[in-house]
């Protein structure tokens, strides 16, 4: 019998939290937008109740993306963003909470698998998400990543079959990223059903942390998805905020909002 | 003039993951994953039906008008000193080769129970094919298009709205072939359900670049036979243009095990063969147009066909392993083959194929006294208004050249 991976830090982190009955808050972060300030939201995030941060490293054509990560990857890029830069800039973050690199495989494909997972490692980041790599295409890149101990999170979508999610559930570290939705990121009126159906299946096979992400929009839904799953991953409605007033402090708000609401949830 | 049939096959089907060698794959959000996997099984069991196979040939002669013909070009052969056929594509319904995948691909998401089909489209010719279609069979269709290239491909824009169909404008990035193609797939993400993605060349993730070259293969099945009756073999070059690869890909399944040289030719600010770097987008491993970090470049050429970074990765398998060349032109040598065709031959090509044309003109001594078969991928109509505004000097006409 193989004995089961160890615990990696971020899963480490997110499982005690968990465990002390915490709901997971997850903000997502573009990495290079706004060009001077994003590293300050990344610290506003985490001093507003984050328990993790996701940093964006903005790619030309991010399939997964709706229209606000859209446009703020394409400012970040207009302005001179590049990989190797932001993960210069991430390295001098000073947050309490694991950090999660988030980015398209094209960035680590080229870099090199080894290079990238290194670049992550002396950066501070603890895991990372590749959208557009799934579980069949992910060995080069778990190989390199697992000996550098950063945890790869795989997404868990809803389109799957039983058997399949307990195979991404199986391989994924960190947690588990459940999508909320038939669909690209963005904000949505309602929550999903598909949501909610998401984190029930998750939870049913693993003890993983089930965080789900995606149409995830206001404190009410990530209240009422966590009360199912063990938390949330907030993108479009934090990063819209930086794109509508061109400053981080309402979108810092916005993060305290979502934390209060999982907290009275 | 040869005909000897290697023992290896050039042009195999890929590896179960996928892959022609190492390129390949299947690079999607998870979402799409069982959709793709779906696909998969559903054209090998429809590729395995005699009935399935009957209807597409039906289709394709019924419909589509085909055979095309082959057709050789006295004129030109004269004036560049060597013999030239060509593939008569341009004389398929809808203009273009585009019609046999979108065919194929209709037919196979009506049996695969899909009731709309979202497709992307560059210079407008692979968006009116998916239209008809859709027409044909009855089902809703939405074309992403990139804002530049809806207004150079007026023409094309409105046919496909006659034809019934939504045309959508992608606005993001260089507002052409890839951000249509961004588009599409975002759109196929949230409707996976109930649409099959009509893509448009042999590129994306698998089954897309085998799938589509399957159903183009009847290019180079005729062309072969027709060269075989009229030249009793193989000719010495099969040239095809190439931006995503469906039109070279369809002939040369034809030749690849012949002993013709097989030669794909790309627009100078689009060759993502000739770039030589491979790159993960749009679902596959292949060579790509990247920057340093990674980032994928905004292609620039006349032609919004070609309009593309990336290839199929059968194309960098092919280049890879030597049995495919790939060669490039730029916007005045094609618009000057675009001429040359048209005056010396009664026929006005598409920007697309003129790139082959322009790398013939430019390789006459090396074809001196050979064979070369062209594959006339589509015809000029869409191209002439663009084409007249460029000899005229109007500066948005002259912007789709690159500088």
């Amino acid at each position: 019998m193989t004995e089961a991976p160890q615990l990696g830090q971020l899963e480490k982190h997110l499982r005690s939290r968990r465990d002390n009955g915490r709901k997971l808050l997850i903000p997502y972060v573009t990495g290079g937008y706004p060009v001077e300030d994003w590293p300050r939201l990344v610290e506003g995030c985490a001093e507003a109740g984050a328990d993790a941060i996701e940093i964006g490293i903005p790619f030309s054509d991010p399939v997964m993306d709706g229209t606000t990560i859209q446009e703020s990857s394409s400012l970040a890029l207009a302005a001179g963003a590049d990989p190797l830069d932001i993960l210069g800039q991430v390295s001098k973050i000073d947050v309490d909470v694991p950090l999660i690199a988030m980015t398209y495989y094209n960035i680590c494909y080229h870099m090199g698998h080894r290079r990238f997972a290194s670049q992550l490692s002396n950066a501070g980041i603890s895991a990372a998400i590749l959208p557009d790599l799934p579980l069949e295409e992910a060995g080069h890149w778990t190989k390199a990543a697992d000996a550098e101990a950063v945890e790869t999170i795989l997404l868990a979508a809803p389109t799957a079959p039983d058997e399949r999610l307990v195979r991404i559930v199986e391989r994924s570290r960190g947690f588990v990223y459940g999508v909320g939705l038939v669909g690209i990121t963005g904000e949505r009126s309602e929550l999903a059903t598909s949501a909610l159906e998401m984190a029930r299946r998750l939870k049913a096979i693993t003890d993983k942390p089930v965080v789900i992400g995606v149409g995830v929009s206001n404190p009410q839904q990530a209240a009422e998805v966590s009360e199912v799953a063990d938390g949330v991953v907030v993108g479009s409605a934090v990063i819209r905020r930086v794109l509508d007033s061109g400053n981080i402090d309402d979108a810092v708000e916005f993060v305290a909002q979502l934390r209060a609401g999982l907290d009275a949830g | 003039m040869t005909s000897t049939v290697s023992a290896t096959n050039f042009m195999d089907d890929p590896d179960d993951n996928g892959r022609f060698g190492k390129f390949g794959g299947r690079y999607v959000p998870e979402t799409l994953v069982p959709a793709c996997a779906e696909l998969e099984v559903g054209f090998r069991e429809a590729w395995a039906d005699q009935a399935f196979r009957e209807e597409f040939e039906q289709l394709l002669q019924t419909y589509a008008g085909r055979p095309s013909g082959l057709t050789e070009c006295a004129n030109l052969s004269e004036e560049l000193g060597f013999r030239i056929l060509i593939k008569r594509e341009d004389l398929n319904h809808t203009g273009s080769h585009k019609i046999n995948n979108v065919l194929g691909q209709t037919l196979l998401a009506k049996r695969m129970g899909k009731s709309r089909i979202v497709a992307e489209t560059g210079a407008g010719q692979h968006g009116v094919a998916s239209a008809t279609a859709a027409a044909y069979f009855g089902m809703d269709c939405v074309v992403y298009m990139g804002e530049v290239d809806m207004e150079r491909q007026k023409l094309n824009v409105f046919r496909m709205e006659l034809l019934g169909a939504e045309v959508r404008p992608a606005m993001s990035g260089s507002r052409t072939l890839k951000d249509a193609v961004n588009e599409a797939m975002r759109n196929w993400v949230a409707t996976v359900e109930s649409t099959h993605y009509c893509l448009g060349s042999v590129m994306g993730p698998h089954p897309y670049p085998w799938m589509v070259r399957q159903f183009h293969s009847v290019i180079g099945d005729e062309a072969s036979k027709q060269c075989d009756e009229l030249i009793g073999g193989a000719p010495d070059y099969v040239v095809a243009c190439v931006g995503g690869g469906s039109n070279a890909i369809g002939i040369f399944s034809g030749f690849a095990n012949s002993d013709a040289q097989l030669i794909g030719v790309e627009p100078e600010g689009g060759a993502a063969v000739g770039s030589a770097v491979p790159g993960v987008v749009h679902g596959s491993e292949s060579y790509l147009m990247q920057d340093e970090h990674g980032q994928v470049l905004e292609a620039h050429s006349v032609s919004a066909g070609l309009d593309y970074p990336g290839v199929g990765p059968e194309h960098a398998h092919l280049a890879d392993i030597g049995r495919a060349r790939y060669e490039s032109v730029n916007d005045r040598e094609v618009l000057e083959a675009f001429e040359l065709m048209s005056r010396s031959e009664g026929i006005i090509p598409a920007l697309e194929p003129a790139h082959g044309l322009a790398w013939m003109v430019k390789a006459k001594e090396e074809l001196a006294g050979k064979t070369v078969l062209l594959n006339l991928s589509g015809r000029g109509d869409k191209d002439v208004a663009q084409v007249q505004a460029i000899k005229a000097g109007d500066p948005a006409a002259l912007s789709t050249m690159r500088p």
